[in-house]
């Protein structure tokens, strides 16, 4: 098995999502490191940090107080540090209209919150294995969108 | 007394190799990580120059044979989806020809080290292509289809969509919008 280890953050502010997202990264056999945010103010604060490890993927929750899942992802589009950052949204709305949205303003791929573990479970890998295949191999970063 | 450092290694590897390309006016670009493509050929000098160069910071240049067993795997299915003629040959058959390893050997190497089947690699692969021909080129579906040996538009179609979730009209229109902004 490959040593290397992925670094993740999940922005979410249901605490309950947040602790089943958890559970379900550590039953997957690729080794990953998770950060969590309560909401997207606060994983923009860590992320605009100076000499940190960015993270190599990071989940968006579409609706969080303060600053939601959009402005988010606009802002770290739009900064030069982090506008190549893999971003994956995690999304109870499964509406055509949030999810062409998401995609213009820079996601790579949208995840519909499932509703129940095994399922969240097997969404998650696949995201992961996603991102990776997007790391090590010479996939079109241009044309990276998926919806799961 | 001590100094502790930590590093952005991805970084590093990527300024250090900038300096020394650009020192010898090599033009290049970044492919995956180990990855680096230089455009045209490289004389026997400046590859013996680049050489002694990186050897000082412990990086080597690695000869065909040693590059990994994976990534000459992706090469070799990159071929493959480029080169309609390879396609006559299945591709287990294909692989194992070329690399001198049973197929089955291929198949677990590759699935302990990317977490994927080389089946599936092969169709994100190929659905990577189907993308790369519908944003630049004029050709149309059928075209594409009957390009990467897809039986039908409607194969092409479903395969996309059971891959990226989007039909080929939805994702077309996204990357158009895209493109305006």
């Amino acid at each position: 098995m490959s040593d290397k280890i992925l670094n993740i953050a999940l922005a979410d502010d249901d605490e309950d999502d947040r602790m089943l997202f958890n559970e379900a990264i550590d039953e997957i056999a690729i080794r990953t490191k998770l950060s969590l945010f309560n909401h997207g103010q606060e994983l923009m604060d860590y992320l605009t940090l100076p000499n940190i490890v960015l993270p190599n993927l990071i989940f968006l929750d579409l609706n969080m107080p303060i600053k939601n899942g959009q402005q988010c992802l606009l802002e770290i589009r739009s900064n030069p540090r982090l506008k190549d950052l893999c971003v994956a949204i995690y999304s109870t709305s499964s509406s055509e209209k949030d999810i062409e949205e998401t995609f213009l303003n820079g996601a790579n791929i949208y995840v519909n919150k499932p509703n129940n573990f095994s399922k969240l479970r097997e969404v998650v890998e696949k995201v992961l294995q996603l991102n990776w295949q997007y790391h090590t191999s010479n996939l079109n970063k241009e044309t990276f969108l998926f919806r799961i | 007394m001590t100094l502790f450092v930590k590093y952005d290694f991805d970084l590093v590897y990527k300024t250090l190799l900038k300096e020394q390309l650009e020192a010898l006016d090599i033009a290049y670009s970044f492919g995956s990580l180990g990855e680096i493509h230089i455009e045209g050929k490289l004389s026997k000098d400046k590859l013996d120059m680049l050489t002694a160069s990186l050897k000082r910071y412990g990086i080597e240049i690695l000869s065909k044979q040693n590059v990994t067993l994976i990534e000459r795997i992706k090469n070799a299915i990159d071929d493959y989806l480029q080169n309609k003629e390879l396609r006559s040959e299945k591709l287990s058959s294909y692989l194992s020809d070329k690399l001198h390893y049973s197929y089955a050997h291929l198949s677990t190497a590759f699935s302990e080290n990317t977490y994927n089947s080389i089946e599936n690699y092969m169709i994100l692969k190929k659905v990577d292509l189907v993308k790369e021909l519908m944003c630049n080129t004029s050709l149309t579906l059928t075209e594409i289809a009957f390009r990467l040996d897809y039986s039908s538009v409607a194969h092409l179609s479903g395969q996309f969509k059971k891959t990226t979730g989007l039909t080929p009209s939805l994702f077309l229109r996204i990357m158009k919008k895209k493109q305006q902004l």
